[in-house]
């Protein structure tokens, strides 16, 4: 069979394999024997790696050396609940570096959870002629000095996307930067920036008639919506920024303006933004309004009111102010609703409950496509879990999130049979948190149906270790699996200390999990990077095996334990395997 | 639905911390975050495991990103305290004063605060029986119309008034605004009092 295979030429395979897009079927492609992992990884040009400390620049350089488009990730997800100390790692420049020394003709750089500095902006501005694209989501550590070099160098820059980013802004006009000569974005996005400079993005707009996504932030008022939305009909995703009005007369002209503007706007397919919205402006998006996707400054009844117009409506992310009623009216109008966010308006459970399970169940049997979906909320019933599993057979990601050790309040039971049911029924459910209180069972639940759950995030869950051990044993394609503030200990991390290497991450804070446990894990599997976060008792750490560690992250690599870790991050094997180290291996 | 192999032993139901063994809230590890009461917090009574907002809250939680947190709770306050001044004058008086329309809940905590102002009675009454009062509340709308405060939902009201003017009843009669109760030619009907 082999000789066979041997007689195509690798110009056949080559041609085949550019078929092949999906990461993971390119990686088993990879597996099936030397002549197609030779042929594939020098015609690969999309990389994505998860974590950015399982694999090493320069090991990705050599793999691949026709990368174009690369993806990088940081942090562990619960960075973004402060749970990850500030300095904990996850910094793209030795990334940067190593790229720009190489031959690599980088276009597209995805960072998430990363540590970015200007420098590294400067470095990547600088070394890729034919960089198009840049996509921050999630990152720290730059200011726009850094993003006025991208504008000022990267000549054929297509797509500068910002989300959710901590930026430093200084007093440059880093959209000045931009020279007369660009003309070629597609995609901006900044709303995550305080300020901007009018003149220059209109400028900017103006020159660019390609642009198809525009998210601006709240700096820009509605006249220079307005203004822009003049020169870019051609607008696909717009994003808007602050959507108010003076009380001065004159801004009903303004208002009129924008209006007419608007209708010529014939290709909005996505809306968002209305960072904050003033609501007789409202009327004039009534005709755009298909997808609207965020609007944290639109309450009440003018949001009822729009989405009433949003027959078409994809994806939905709102604040849970819309309470139970709100969710009614999305359930009768958004036949087509797939992704679905709630988010809390109030930082804590306030005393007065936003939505409930009530309007959970309204939107399960209103939408039945619905396929992915995050919802906070203070109570949450067996039954109503129970009714939204039967509707809605399609999750993909259900993220529920109440108050810790909430039960059932009807029943007083703990929520197992309702997330049971959730699992029994969406049977290609890949991500899935749990909240409330459950018991062991939920976790066999998971074990014996989440067949293609990859990733688990289990928070305040009590019981005995058997829980964790469930989910281990049972779901196969688990990828990422992260416990907070859980009663888990040794015997659930040792049983199969072989599966971490099947996964990308483990994280457990706020567990039982003792120093002991994590060094016999460190010892028995070279290929993890075991690393114990312990902030607050830094030097009252004992090194006693039976301390309980207070975070411990642990991840699979090829390049073993990193070396810019702080001082707080201990990584054992370092530790263990280093004469003279910190902890002798006794 | 057991996995063989599995027992199914489902241990007694404990509404517990990880770790403790009594049901109530116990601090068993220093370094654990707890929930702990609202002290005098008596409302609620389902659970004594509400979180809250003082210094013993649980960090993380609710496990909302800090981009929407400061985007997300600002904003709502923003929005809620979001200055609405409007200039109130009052016959007589030598003196425009200005008050914030959305520091107050409704008509009446509106007339209130006004009585304060001018140091006079009466306002919150005309509300209810505007036949009989002193003092007219009228506002300013964004067509410019004057119009009696009162009549149009609290909301609606706050978003459409540019100015407050508490009026003389005597002038009231003059300025062609309609009395609750009177007929169209500004004549009193008989009302029970």
């Amino acid at each position: 069979m082999l000789t066979m295979m041997n007689y195509f030429p690798d110009e056949v395979l080559e041609h085949v394999f550019d078929f092949v897009t999906s990461h993971r079927d390119r990686n088993a492609v990879s597996l099936v024997c030397k002549l197609w992992y030779n042929v594939e990884r020098f015609r690969r040009q999309q990389v994505f790696i998860g974590n950015c400390y399982a694999i090493s620049p320069e090991r990705l350089i050599a793999r691949f050396p026709g990368v174009k488009a690369l993806t990088l990730k940081g942090k562990p997800h619960f960075a973004d609940f402060n749970l990850v100390p500030h300095d904990w790692g996850g910094y793209v420049q030795p990334w940067i570096e190593a790229l720009a020394r190489s031959r690599i003709g980088l276009e597209e750089l995805r960072l998430k959870r990363m540590v970015v500095s200007d420098e590294s902006l400067d470095v990547l501005s600088r070394s890729f002629t034919n960089f198009k694209s840049l996509v921050l989501v999630s990152c720290e550590g730059f200011t726009t000095d850094g993003l006025a070099a991208i504008a000022a160098n990267c000549r054929f820059l297509r797509e500068l996307d910002l989300q959710e980013n901590e930026i430093e802004e200084k007093k440059n006009h880093w959209l000045c930067c931009f020279p007369d000569s660009c003309t070629s974005l597609v995609s901006l996005n900044f709303a995550c920036l305080k300020e901007i400079n009018l003149a220059a993005l209109e400028r900017l707009v103006a020159r660019n008639p390609n642009l198809k996504g525009l998210k601006l932030n709240r700096a820009v008022p509605l006249e220079a919506l307005q203004r822009i939305l003049m020169r870019a009909p051609q607008l696909v995703d717009l994003g808007t920024g602050s959507f108010v009005l003076d009380r001065d007369p004159d801004d009903f002209e303004t208002y009129r303006k924008l209006r007419a503007t608007i209708l010529k706007c014939r290709s909005i397919r996505n809306l968002s933004g209305f960072l904050e919205a003033a609501p007789r402006c409202l009327p004039a998006i009534y005709p755009i309004c298909l997808n609207l996707s965020y609007a944290a400054g639109i309450n009440g009844s003018e949001l009822i009111k729009l989405i009433r117009l949003c027959g078409k409506l994809q994806r939905l992310w709102i604040l849970d102010c819309i309470g139970d009623e709100g969710l009614e009216v999305v359930a009768s109008t958004c036949k087509d609703l797939q992704e679905l966010r709630v988010f809390p308006c109030h930082p804590v459970g306030a005393g007065h409950a936003a939505v409930t399970e009530t309007g959970l169940v309204a939107i399960s049997s209103g939408c039945p496509k619905l396929n992915s979906l995050l919802y906070y909320c203070q109570q949450m019933t067996n039954a109503a879990l129970i009714a939204v599993a039967k509707n809605c057979p399609n999750f993909i990601r259900f993220t529920l999130c109440l108050d810790p050790i909430n039960p059932d309040p009807v029943t007083m039971q703990p929520l197992d049979e309702g997330f049971g049911a959730i699992v029994r029924s969406s049977k290609r459910l890949q991500r899935l948190s749990l909240s409330g209180l459950f018991t062991e069972r939920v976790f066999l639940y998971i074990g014996m149906y989440a067949e293609q759950l990859e990733m688990l995030s289990i928070a305040f869950a009590g019981e005995s270790d058997k829980g964790m051990l469930y989910v281990l044993n049972g779901c196969k394609k688990l990828r990422k699996l992260e416990i907070r503030d859980s009663s888990f200990g040794d015997m659930a991390l040792l049983r199969d200390v072989g599966k971490y290497e099947t996964m990308r991450s483990l994280w457990m804070s706020s567990c039982d999990v003792t120093l002991g446990g994590c060094k016999t894990v460190a010892k028995k599997m070279p290929r993890l990077n075991v690393e114990i976060i312990n902030e607050n008792d830094r030097m009252k750490f004992a090194h006693e095996d039976n301390q309980k560690v207070e975070k411990m992250y642990l991840y699979r690599t090829l390049v073993g334990p990193r070396e810019d870790a702080p001082e707080f991050v201990w990584t054992l094997e370092k530790l263990l395997f280093t004469p003279g180290g910190l902890l002798e291996d006794q | 639905m057991e996995k063989e192999g599995l027992g199914l032993e489902i241990t007694e139901l404990r509404l517990g911390l990880p770790g403790g063994s009594a049901p109530i809230l116990v601090d068993k590890n220093e370094k654990k975050r707890v929930f702990s009461d609202i002290s005098g917090d008596l409302d609620n009574s389902s659970t004594d495991w509400k979180l809250t907002q003082t210094k013993n809250q649980t960090v993380g939680w609710p496990p909302v990103c800090s981009y929407r947190r400061k985007n997300n709770f600002q904003e709502k306050d923003r929005l809620e305290t979001s200055k609405m001044y409007v200039k109130v004058s009052m016959d007589g008086a030598p003196f425009l004063r200005k008050v914030d329309l959305s520091m107050h809940k409704g008509y009446s905590d509106l007339a209130e605060a006004l009585e304060k102002l001018f140091d006079c009675f009466g306002i919150g009454e005309s509300l209810k029986d505007m036949e009989n009062s002193e003092q007219v509340p009228i506002y300013e709308d964004k067509d410019g119309d004057w119009m009696l405060m009162g009549d149009v939902p609290w909301e609606m009201f706050i978003e459409s008034c540019k100015r407050l003017r508490i009026m003389k009843r005597s002038e009231a009669k003059g300025f062609g605004l309609q009395p609750k109760g009177s007929d169209h030619k500004g004549n009193s009907k008989d009302v029970a009092k």
